[in-house]
């Protein structure tokens, strides 16, 4: 196969991740794609043409070798491709579930010019279920003990990371969680029909074999202060990696209704604390039969899956067009296959309850497109006509702001007015002299894999601050209230992609 | 990942251990849980989290007391439903699952030349004792007030006996001190001439909602502990939405005390309503 010439690979066509079909999927949580099987997997891998300058490197933000994995896996060594990736992303499993491959690697994918780009995310995926079915990862080589001890308060994809690459150095690392299970957002709000607890759990143990120390119940800043674990309990670093925990409503009448739901209070009920094996779990969970989502981002999208999946008749109420809704491609996809209604360009204004204080119908007003604004994008704009639809459940996904907590107990981190928590954009220290930070914290709300490239840029300058190397001193924190928080700018494709 | 009861390896793991058990009056027990950390950070006011097992609800329970040095917080449980029930069928020497905190602001004191007053019905007898604490530190004088239906039913008298300069009882039934309701008493106080400058309630929602009624136009500073309904307890659900001045609040975060002039009571009794069937099913699954 070797010989077959780079014009033929193009040619070649996309292998379709085979996905279990929208009426069966929407009757359970199990896992939507089915995977590749070995033979899928090296013929997609066939179609990639080993670039000299690959536009998929740069497009991922922890710069994945990409295609000396895939060249493996077409020569079927499919454990040595998992090696290549964990080189430098330990959760294989995970970013090839989750990661929006459609605007990062496969974005500038030179096969995308005329074809359908490589599919790295299913490649990726493919590799880490061998690999798990195969008796799981290899432990890394841990250096010596360095003496020094590490705090990670969170353990979302962030503070997972940051744990990893700090244990690899040979520090004593102790994660902090909230909660009483570890993931994060990965847990209590990315579906089970899109990343199943084990894959989790199993990357977790992996950490726990490397030897660092899971607490949980701990609320960082209340039970102990930064000044707690810098000063009595011997931490010699910290990382925040607390994420952007603060739901965000629309500010519009009826929002306090019953069966109103923020999307954290949704998911939380059901993926956190099992809402959906009610009573058998003891979490209750309301939903009606006519249930409304208002957004049309990620989480809207795996609220109205979720919600689908427990019985409902499902809308979706999105103030601008479908071109414009911010989800991944592939979850709108996935969506539409699941027989959700769309209401595009239908801006909520009113939530009607009635005399119980229960949510009865929403009133939208019908928006148009008007004129393109700053960022081109076109704005929409009320007609001043309105209409209103009967629903019985009502549920927020707008994103979220940064979670308070840390920052409110602790005047020394400080924030830019959003509530993000402000870093040197090179070396992710805070304004508190051994305290660095990551993840949605310094983001407001992101993907998992800027999380984890912020958290792995974070812990090597947290190992260098460890050995003396960087001093706090030569930290530039922002002050300008107005700073964004860390913005991933993806490198702009180079012209040369084609050139071989 | 280790259940409570298991192998505490790190010093980080708190056990949540029942040390104590006792019977205040039917269906509601005073506990003390072993939590090291947690003890030594509580303040007057705030309240922790609690998931009996692992298939349990969190539910937020109120801190009565604690004691840094044994590691140990004090809660006082009522068996309103399926959780609260299973923590009251726990005996000495189990653990619970999870307790989470502290959670919530402290309850604000401030030094005053007149009388503070707290106000405790079912539960919230224990919650404002470490507040009548707080304010006996500042050197106020405070008084406090129990309610209840009947004698036998009143709790955490002597406790608060202990922490005020003087405790007024009332029962719905006359069968000790005042006949009638919380509200009595504080009338009978103002009547008597007393200046209260503050009060601090803490109990069911239609008795710091006549509390306010009453204290309103004498424009008497109330502060009321609002028992929304939680999942996280820490700002990130939204659970706990309250409406305050005409702003919504969360409880959990911005609370659990809110200036009680202010409070939309209506809004939060009918939100508490909002499982009230999942409840009964729930409470229905346990005696199958
Ligand atoms: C519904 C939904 C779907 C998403 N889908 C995708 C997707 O498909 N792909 C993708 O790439 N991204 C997705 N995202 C975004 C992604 O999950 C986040 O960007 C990512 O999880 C951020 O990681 P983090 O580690 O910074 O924070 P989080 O995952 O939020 O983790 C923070 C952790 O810190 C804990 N914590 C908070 N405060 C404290 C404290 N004071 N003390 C101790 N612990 C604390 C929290 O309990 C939590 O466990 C989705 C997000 C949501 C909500
Ligand atoms: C800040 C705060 C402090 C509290 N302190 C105490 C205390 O010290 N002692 C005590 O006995 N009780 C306290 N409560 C009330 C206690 O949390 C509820 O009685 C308990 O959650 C009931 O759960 P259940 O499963 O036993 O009963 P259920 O049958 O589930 O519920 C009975 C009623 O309790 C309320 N409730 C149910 N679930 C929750 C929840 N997750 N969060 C809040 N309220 C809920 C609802 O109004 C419901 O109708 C407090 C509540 C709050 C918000
Ligand atoms: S850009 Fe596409 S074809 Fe080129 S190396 Fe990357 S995956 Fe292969
Ligand atoms: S309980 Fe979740 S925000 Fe208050």
């Amino acid at each position: 196969m070797a010989d077959l010439s780079n014009k033929k690979r193009m040619a070649l066509p996309m292998q379709e991740m085979p996905l279990h079909p929208g009426e069966e999927r929407v009757k359970n949580f199990e896992e939507v794609p089915i995977g590749y099987s070995d033979e899928m997997a090296k013929q997609e891998a066939l179609r990639c043409i080993q670039c000299t300058k690959p536009g998929c490197i740069p497009g991922c933000p922890v710069g994945i070798d990409i295609p000396a994995f895939i060249q493996l896996i077409e020569d079927g060594d499919f454990g040595g491709a998992v090696k290549k990736i964990r080189e430098t992303n330990f959760l294989p499993a995970i970013c090839g579930r989750v990661c929006p491959q459609d605007k990062q690697c496969q974005l500038d994918c030179v096969v995308g010019k005329k074809n359908k780009p490589v599919e790295i995310g299913s490649l990726e995926r493919f590799v880490s279920d061998y690999e798990r079915d195969n008796g799981g990862p290899v432990l890394p080589d841990i250096d010596p003990d360095t003496g020094k001890k590490v705090a990670i308060i969170g353990t979302g994809p962030a503070g997972l990371t940051a744990a990893y690459e700090l244990r690899k150095k040979g520090h004593a690392v102790t994660c902090f969680e909230a909660f009483h299970r570890p993931g994060g957002v990965l847990v209590y709000g990315i579906p089970r029909f899109r990343l199943p607890l084990d894959i989790i759990d199993a990357d977790v143990a992996f950490l726990e074999e490397m030897g660092v120390e899971f607490v949980y119940n701990m609320i960082i800043g209340k039970v102990l202060t930064l000044d707690d674990l810098l000063k009595k309990e011997g931490f010699d670093a910290l990382f925040i990696g607390t994420g952007a925990g603060l739901p965000k409503m629309l500010g519009i009448p009826g929002e306090n209704a019953n069966g109103v739901y923020s999307a954290n209070e949704y998911l939380t009920r059901i993926y956190l604390m099992n809402a959906d094996k009610f009573p058998t779990y003891t979490t209750p969970l309301v939903q009606g039969n006519k249930v409304a989502v208002v957004g049309a981002g990620n989480t809207a999208m795996d609220v109205m899956r979720t919600a689908k999946r427990l019985g409902a008749d499902v809308t979706c109420y999105y103030r601008r067009a479908r071109e414009q809704a911010p989800a991944r491609t592939e979850e709108l996809h996935h969506a539409e296959d699941e027989f959700i209604n769309w209401k595009f360009l239908s801006n909520p204004v009113e939530i009607m309850y009635d005399e119980n204080n229960k949510v009865t119908a929403i009133k939208c007003e019908k928006m148009r497109l008007g004129e393109p604004d700053s960022s081109g994008r076109q704005k929409p704009v009320g007609t001043g006509e309105t209409f209103i639809d009967e629903i019985d459940t009502l549920i927020f996904s707008l994103g979220c702001n940064v979670n308070p907590i840390i920052p409110s107990t602790d005047k020394k981190v400080t924030t830019n007015k959003w509530g993000i928590v402000m870093v040197d954009e090179k070396n992710y220290m805070t304004n508190k002299p051994g305290v660095f930070a990551g993840g949605d914290a310094v983001t407001g709300g992101s993907t998992v894999i800027l999380a984890m490239g912020q958290a792995k840029v974070a812990a090597e300058n947290m190992n260098k601050y460890l050995k003396g190397e960087i001093k706090w001193g030569e930290a530039n924190v922002p002050d300008n209230p107005n700073w964004p928080g860390i913005v991933w700018d993806k490198p702009k494709p180079k012209k040369a992609a084609t050139q071989k | 990942m280790e259940d409570a009861g298991g192998i505490l390896t790190s010093k980080y793991k708190q056990s949540f251990k029942i040390m104590e058990k006792r019977e205040l009056c039917p269906d509601t027990f005073f506990y003390a849980i072993e939590a090291p950390f947690i003890a030594k950070k509580l303040e007057a006011g705030q309240f922790v989290i609690v998931r009996p097992n692992d298939n349990g609800e969190r539910i937020p329970l109120s801190i009565c007391g604690w004691d840094s040095d044994k590691g140990i917080i004090n809660v006082i449980i009522m068996s309103a439903g399926r959780t609260s029930g299973e923590i009251n069928a726990m005996n000495v020497g189990d653990c619970l699952a999870d307790v989470v905190g502290p959670l919530g602001e402290r309850s604000h004191v401030e030094k005053t030349d007149g009388t503070a007053v707290v106000i405790g019905g079912g539960y919230g007898t224990g919650a404002v004792l470490p507040t009548a604490l707080d304010h006996k530190k500042l050197g106020n004088k405070i008084v406090g007030i129990v309610g209840a239906r009947s004698e036998n039913l009143l709790l955490m008298v002597d406790e608060l006996k202990a922490a005020c300069d003087d405790v007024l009882l009332t029962t719905n039934d006359g069968s000790i001190g005042i006949e009638g309701f919380v509200t009595h008493a504080l009338q009978k106080l103002i009547d008597d001439g007393v200046k209260v400058t503050s009060v601090l309630a803490v109990g069911p929602v239609p008795m710091m909602m006549a509390v306010c009624k009453m204290t309103e136009p004498l424009s008497i500073k109330t502060w009321v502990s609002l028992n929304a309904i939680m999942v996280d307890g820490t700002g990130m659900c939204g659970a706990c939405r309250v409406s305050v001045g005409g702003e919504t609040k969360f409880a959990c975060f911005h609370g659990p005390d809110f200036d009680g002039h202010k409070v939309n009571f209506d809004e939060l009794i009918k939100r508490q309503k909002m499982f009230v069937e999942k409840e009964k099913e729930a409470l229905e699954a346990v005696s199958k």
